[in-house]
């Protein structure tokens, strides 16, 4: 079932007809791939009691790939105007002339899996008027500002939201649409006691407006700046360590651009070779399901237009495959899992994961759940350097962290200006527990606590 | 790309409904770029996007829209947008849009010569020949990704204030990675070549050096052993190291942190917050270094400017609004990404001036630490001032010799803390370009020093 044939409006039937006619314009002998977004966002920034900023815009794109004789070219432009369509055809295939021939290189067929649809449009979030955006971002601020006699400033607070409508079709048999709204309420606040500040950040995630709690933002943001007061450099050591829910998005997401087929193909991922092993402690089971549709990166349609599915990635610590998109499956002999992601109308596809989870540990444990399993260790709210200090291709792991000493099983005193090292490798295989407090992140991976054994914390 | 009085028609519509202030950024993009993995031209890829984005300035208020219809009505439709603000606010007051006087087009680039274009053979020959120049390092180099790329770049500004700014900005870097393998496992080398230039960056840099510096990096670090753990002396070779000075302290410099009492550096101008070694410099006019350029993208011509000098903080990086606000002129530091984003202040390129110290004697002259010859990025919180920086390269030195090779690993520290500790500065300096990335956007950077030492910084290793 298509997403499109659900719509009543028509706005993306449209983009699906622009596409169809400009992937219409092949010459004999090309396989040509057109996709197109147009997209509408708000974003309210307020400060000290008013807007500081309120932007408004629509865009839109297109990025055609060509591929004559196994050779791929791609251009793109920020336009959907009809002078630009033609010559970035003109380029895509003038681009293909020169590179080298890959018997791999194609475009996506349609393998007969049927979509399952997800609904990610809030129909009402066209209709909210630009002053209930303000008012929002307005409350959201003076809310922060009030929560707390130690919060000295609100750094940020903003609204905004964004509605995005693609179709992409190709001349090999390709035609699929979506459509996809969010909404997010983030606050950053800086509380001080004496000479001290420290920072916290908190939001309010959504499809659309109706919904956003910036109470739970507040809360989110105050929280976290106010318990690391007083934080001193923490203690050198070998510890467990628990994630918080955010800061597991991050390790999850980082493990998966392992799981990449393209990466294993090229030798770029220390998962090469591994299918069949215990790569993870039996606890850990790692699956992609974008058809679920409370996950954020939800989706019916990869961004080759096959539909998106279930994926077991690590079963009970054994490693059972990767994340395939045409071209990367076919280098490697399989199918494509329609894994493909790619970031917007400048980008081509490539394999990456949506929605990632691990199987859930036992009920009870939220983050008071392990922390009083865990005992005694460090638990991270907050990681820097995550860019510069983790490596997915040697998996050395280290990078800079804040949060609180675990004693007797609870939160105690905060730490700063510490690291936290190890390796991905040994991360996964010293999992101590998996949180069964799943939440959807605006992230590729769920949030969920986790604790990791014999990491090497280096402070005072 | 837009005539000035549509221009001039375009600020009025903006102020129609009050507002201080008004401005046009309009932005003509292209970018090519190809990649070479596996031994292969993977990917040929070019874009083009042009547009226009509009502020209004109302009090604290800004108001903003961006199109890319560029076109007289599209823009009108933009700047009513941008005006929404003012209007809710009840603006009454309507700054007059004063004659815009001069020029649109590129400043003189004086004895610089005009950025050259290769033909797509071109690139993907020195793709090719980095490729060669990679594998030919070592057998035990596995895989290599090198990449090319170009962009073009023409703005205009023209604002209520009556300036019609423009300039031309090309830039063009060139990347290898490459990944050896050994029983040891996998790791990686890096290196890259940016500049504010056109195709004729090649003649000053070598793609086969790049590469073979890449490999040997990949290679070294497969007998690497694990880094400490804790706090030794640090000395940075020149380069990279100016990565520290980004995050220890350059952001903790921008207007806009200041102004939101959100940096540490707030109120401290005339104190010492860093070693007398330190003077501290900020420059978008430096040759055709990553974070050049003639105006920045408020179009104000870009400056030397002197933040710390002698370790005494001399003063704040300013954007228009900030500036405005505190009665004084923008320091040229205003930069977006593009039409869709608002200006922010940021850094151009930020370097620590060269000091009296010779860079061997500096190693030589430390018993026990870390060498650290190459930094990949780092990340600060301007509030707290703390900050991290990860290795890429790093060697022990033991007995005032450079020995082992260390895996990777992220260095921490305070900012103002750090920069009491450095004790040693280097004749040898040198600039690295990098990509610096704020509240969501990227803008291309320099960071430079010569190599120095720091007398203790926390290594996030995994070696007790």
């Amino acid at each position: 079932m298509s997403i499109a044939t659900e719509r009543t409006d028509g706005v993306t039937e449209d983009l699906l007809a622009l596409a169809e006619r400009v992937a219409g314009w092949a010459d004999a002998g090309e396989e040509v791939e057109v996709y197109v977004a147009r997209g509408t966002e708000t974003e309210v920034r307020a400060y000290d009691g008013q807007v500081e900023s309120l932007t408004s815009a629509t865009s839109a794109g297109i990025g055609i790939r060509v591929v004559v004789d196994h050779r791929l070219g791609f251009a793109w432009a920020g336009s959907l105007d009809e002078s630009v369509l033609g010559e970035t055809l003109a380029e895509a295939r003038d681009n293909a002339r020169f590179v080298t021939a890959d018997e791999h290189v194609q475009l996506a067929v349609p393998d007969g899996v049927e979509a399952v649809p997800v609904d990610l449009w809030d129909e009402g979030l066209a209709s909210v008027p630009t002053a209930r955006k303000v008012e929002l971002a307005l409350a959201l601020e003076a809310q922060a500002r009030t929560a707390d006699p130690r919060i000295r400033q609100v750094d940020a607070a903003d609204y905004g939201d964004v509605a995005l409508e693609s179709a992409l079709v190709s001349t090999t048999g390709i035609r699929s649409s979506s459509r996809k709204t969010s909404g997010y309420l983030s606050v950053g606040v800086i509380a001080g006691e004496g000479e001290a500040s420290q920072t916290g950040g908190g939001y309010s995630v959504g499809r659309g407006f109706d919904g956003l709690d910036p109470a739970r933002a507040c809360d989110d943001a105050v929280t976290r700046a106010v318990r690391l007061l007083g934080a001193i450099k923490g203690p050198s050591g070998r510890s467990t360590v628990v994630f918080d829910r955010r800061m597991a998005t991050t390790l999850l997401s980082i493990v998966s651009s392992a799981l990449s087929g393209e990466a294993v193909a090229k030798g770029r991922s220390f998962f090469a070779g591994r299918i069949g092993e215990q790569v993870g402690h039996p606890g850990l089971t790692l699956v992609d399901d974008p058809t679920d549709p409370r996950a954020y990166g939800a989706a019916a349609y990869d961004a080759e237009g096959l539909a998106c599915r279930r994926n077991v990635l690590i079963d009970s610590g054994v490693l059972q495959g990767y994340l395939y998109d045409t071209v990367s499956g076919s280098r490697a002999g399989v199918a494509s899992t329609g894994s493909a992601v790619r970031g917007g109308f400048a980008g081509t596809p490539g394999p990456g994961c949506r929605a990632l989870t691990l199987a859930p540990g036992p009920e009870g444990y939220d983050e008071d759940g392990v922390l009083a399993a865990v005992g005694e260790g460090l638990f991270v709210q907050s990681m820097t350097g995550v860019h510069s200090g983790v490596n997915p291709i040697s998996g050395d792991f280290s990078v800079g962290a804040e949060g609180l000493m675990i004693r007797d099983g609870k939160l105690a005193e905060p730490v700063r200006e510490i690291t936290v090292a190890s390796t991905l490798q040994r991360m996964l295989l010293s999992l101590v527990a998996v949180g069964a407090d799943v939440e959807w992140l605006p992230s590729v991976a769920a949030g969920q606590t986790l604790a990791i054994g014999d990491m090497q914390i280096s402070g005072a | 790309m837009i005539d000035t009085p549509v221009l001039e028609r375009v600020l009025a519509e903006a102020l129609r409904n009050g507002g201080d202030f008004a401005e046009v950024f309009a932005e003509d993009r292209s970018n090519s770029s190809a990649m070479l993995d596996d031994g292969r031209v993977e990917e040929l890829s070019s874009g083009r996007e042009r547009g226009a984005g509009i502020r209004v300035v109302t009090g604290d208020t800004t108001g903003f829209a961006h199109t890319a219809d560029l076109s007289e009505r599209g823009l009108l439709r933009a700047a009513e947008a941008a005006s929404a603000v003012a209007r809710s606010g009840g603006g009454s007051r309507s700054a007059d849009v004063g004659q815009l006087s001069g020029s649109g087009v590129p400043g003189d680039r004086g004895d610089r010569p005009a950025p050259t274009t290769g033909t797509k053979a071109d690139a993907l020959e020195l793709l090719q020949r980095a490729d060669e120049a990679a594998r030919g390092s070592g057998g035990a180099i596995s895989q290599v990704q090198a990449g090319f790329g170009t962009s073009r770049r023409r703005v205009l500004i023209a604002n209520s204030d009556g300036l019609l700014a423009g300039d031309e900005q090309s830039r063009t870097r060139f990347s290898v990675s490459c990944v050896a393998l050994a029983d040891t496992g996998m790791q990686t080398g890096y290196e890259t070549a940016a500049r504010t230039l056109g195709f004729e960056l090649f003649n000053e840099v070598s793609v086969e050096e790049l590469a073979r510096t890449a490999a040997a990096q990949a290679l070294a670090k497969l007998s690497a052993r694990p880094a400490p753990s804790g706090e030794l002396p640090v000395v940075l070779a020149g380069g990279s190291g100016g990565i520290l000075f980004h995050e220890a302290c350059g952001h903790g410099l921008e207007a806009d942190h200041i102004v939101k009492d959100a940096s540490v550096y707030t109120g401290k101008v005339g104190q010492l917050v860093a070693s007398p070694l330190v003077t501290l410099v900020d420059d978008g006019t430096v040759g055709s270094e990553w974070g050049t350029f003639q105006v920045d993208d408020e179009g104000r011509p870009a400056q030397r400017n002197v933040l710390i000098e002698d370790g005494v903080l001399t003063d704040y990086l300013w954007d228009y609004l900030r500036a405005r606000k505190e009665g004084r002129v923008s320091s040229g530091n205003g930069r977006r990404q593009s039409y869709r984003d608002l200006p922010m202040v940021r850094m151009t390129n930020t370097f620590l001036l060269p000091g009296k110290d010779d860079a061997e004697e500096i190693v030589a002259q430390t018993p026990r630490g870390v060498y650290v010859a190459k930094l990949g990025g780092g990340q600060v919180n301007t509030t707290t001032g703390d900050f991290v920086f990860g290795t890429t390269m790093a060697y022990l030195i033991e007995d005032g010799k450079i020995t082992e090779p260390l895996r990777d690993a992220n260095l921490i520290g305070n900012g103002p803390e750090i920069l009491k500790r450095i004790d040693a500065v280097g004749t040898d300096f040198s600039m690295t370009p990098g990509t610096c990335g704020k509240d969501g956007q990227s803008v291309p950077v320099g960071c430079g020093q010569a190599t120095m030492r720091l007398t203790g910084v926390t290594i996030g290793g995994t070696a007790e």
